[in-house]
């Protein structure tokens, strides 16, 4: 891919970095991608955020502070803990009838109060590691 | 709210999906408001194109049109596509006038506050 010909070249390949590769996680799976992302995201403050990036997909229920709580498939996430979920269902129908027809929604992040996730999609000694990190560095 | 990349729609939390769909979006006074998502920023502040309130009380359901609406985004506590081939509501609610729904809310309201001062009255005395 590069040849080295020259001084220049070699030079050229130390600020590519092409001499020295970073150890690659090819046979990885995801969990060390969490692990990657979280000891990342520490410093940023985005502890949770990553956390729940790598739980999209999982069948979590949304509890919001207006006591509504919907169950559904975790979509995606963002910086503010904004969310959105797919295949909705509230978890008390009869008392929320106009949510009968709402299969998809998003749900700011300033009003959930619990988020509640799967206990095998947990790795608690992995967020107790990062959270250990970013209290330390905070 | 991220500014997603046209490539980046589908996976982000952006409002971008909802454009021009039939939205249910409630807000943290209870109220539930309906419409076209004209617009919305990163603050989930959302313009809704024929906007109505639609104020349910036990049975009875109203849909009161409003127009056209900016909502602030720290209102907004849930922001709901509704799927057009499934019933909004169940089958035994029953569509009443505005008038009727009004009147149905006030009777509501009575009846909470009645509660209200005849818990405050057994507290008083002190009743298990």
């Amino acid at each position: 891919m590069f040849e080295i010909r020259c001084l220049r070249d070699l030079y050229t390949s130390f600020f590519l970095g092409f001499f020295h590769p970073k150890p690659r996680l090819r046979t990885a799976g995801r969990l060390l991608e969490h692990t990657r992302n979280l000891c990342l995201s520490v410093r940023r403050k985005m502890l949770f955020f990553s956390y729940f990036k790598d739980l999209v997909g999982r069948e979590v229920t949304v509890e919001l502070k207006n006591d509504l709580a919907i169950r559904g498939t975790l979509h995606s996430v963002d910086q503010y803990l904004n969310i959105k979920l797919e295949n909705t269902r509230v978890v008390d129908q009869d008392k929320y009838p106009h949510m009968l027809s709402v299969r998809n929604c998003f749900i700011r992040g300033s009003v959930v109060r619990y988020v509640q996730l799967p206990p095998e999609g947990v790795d608690v000694e992995l967020l107790h590691d990062a959270t250990r990190r970013e209290a330390r560095g905070g | 709210m991220s500014w997603a990349g046209p490539d980046d729609v589908l996976l982000s939390t952006s409002l971008a999906s909802y454009l021009d769909k039939k939205l249910l979006v409630l807000l943290r006074d209870g109220r539930k408001l309906l419409g076209l998502l004209c617009s919305f920023d990163q603050f989930a502040n959302v313009v809704l194109q024929d906007a109505c309130e639609r104020v349910i009380v036990g049975d009875l359901y109203c849909d009161i049109p409003l127009g056209l609406y900016v909502i602030r985004g720290e209102n907004v506590v849930l922001i709901g596509e509704l799927e057009l081939d499934k019933e909004e509501l169940p089958p035994h609610m029953t569509r009443v006038s505005v008038v009727e729904i009004k009147r149905a809310q006030k009777a509501e309201r009575d009846a909470t506050d009645l509660k209200g001062t005849m818990r405050k009255r057994m507290e008083f005395l002190d009743f298990d």
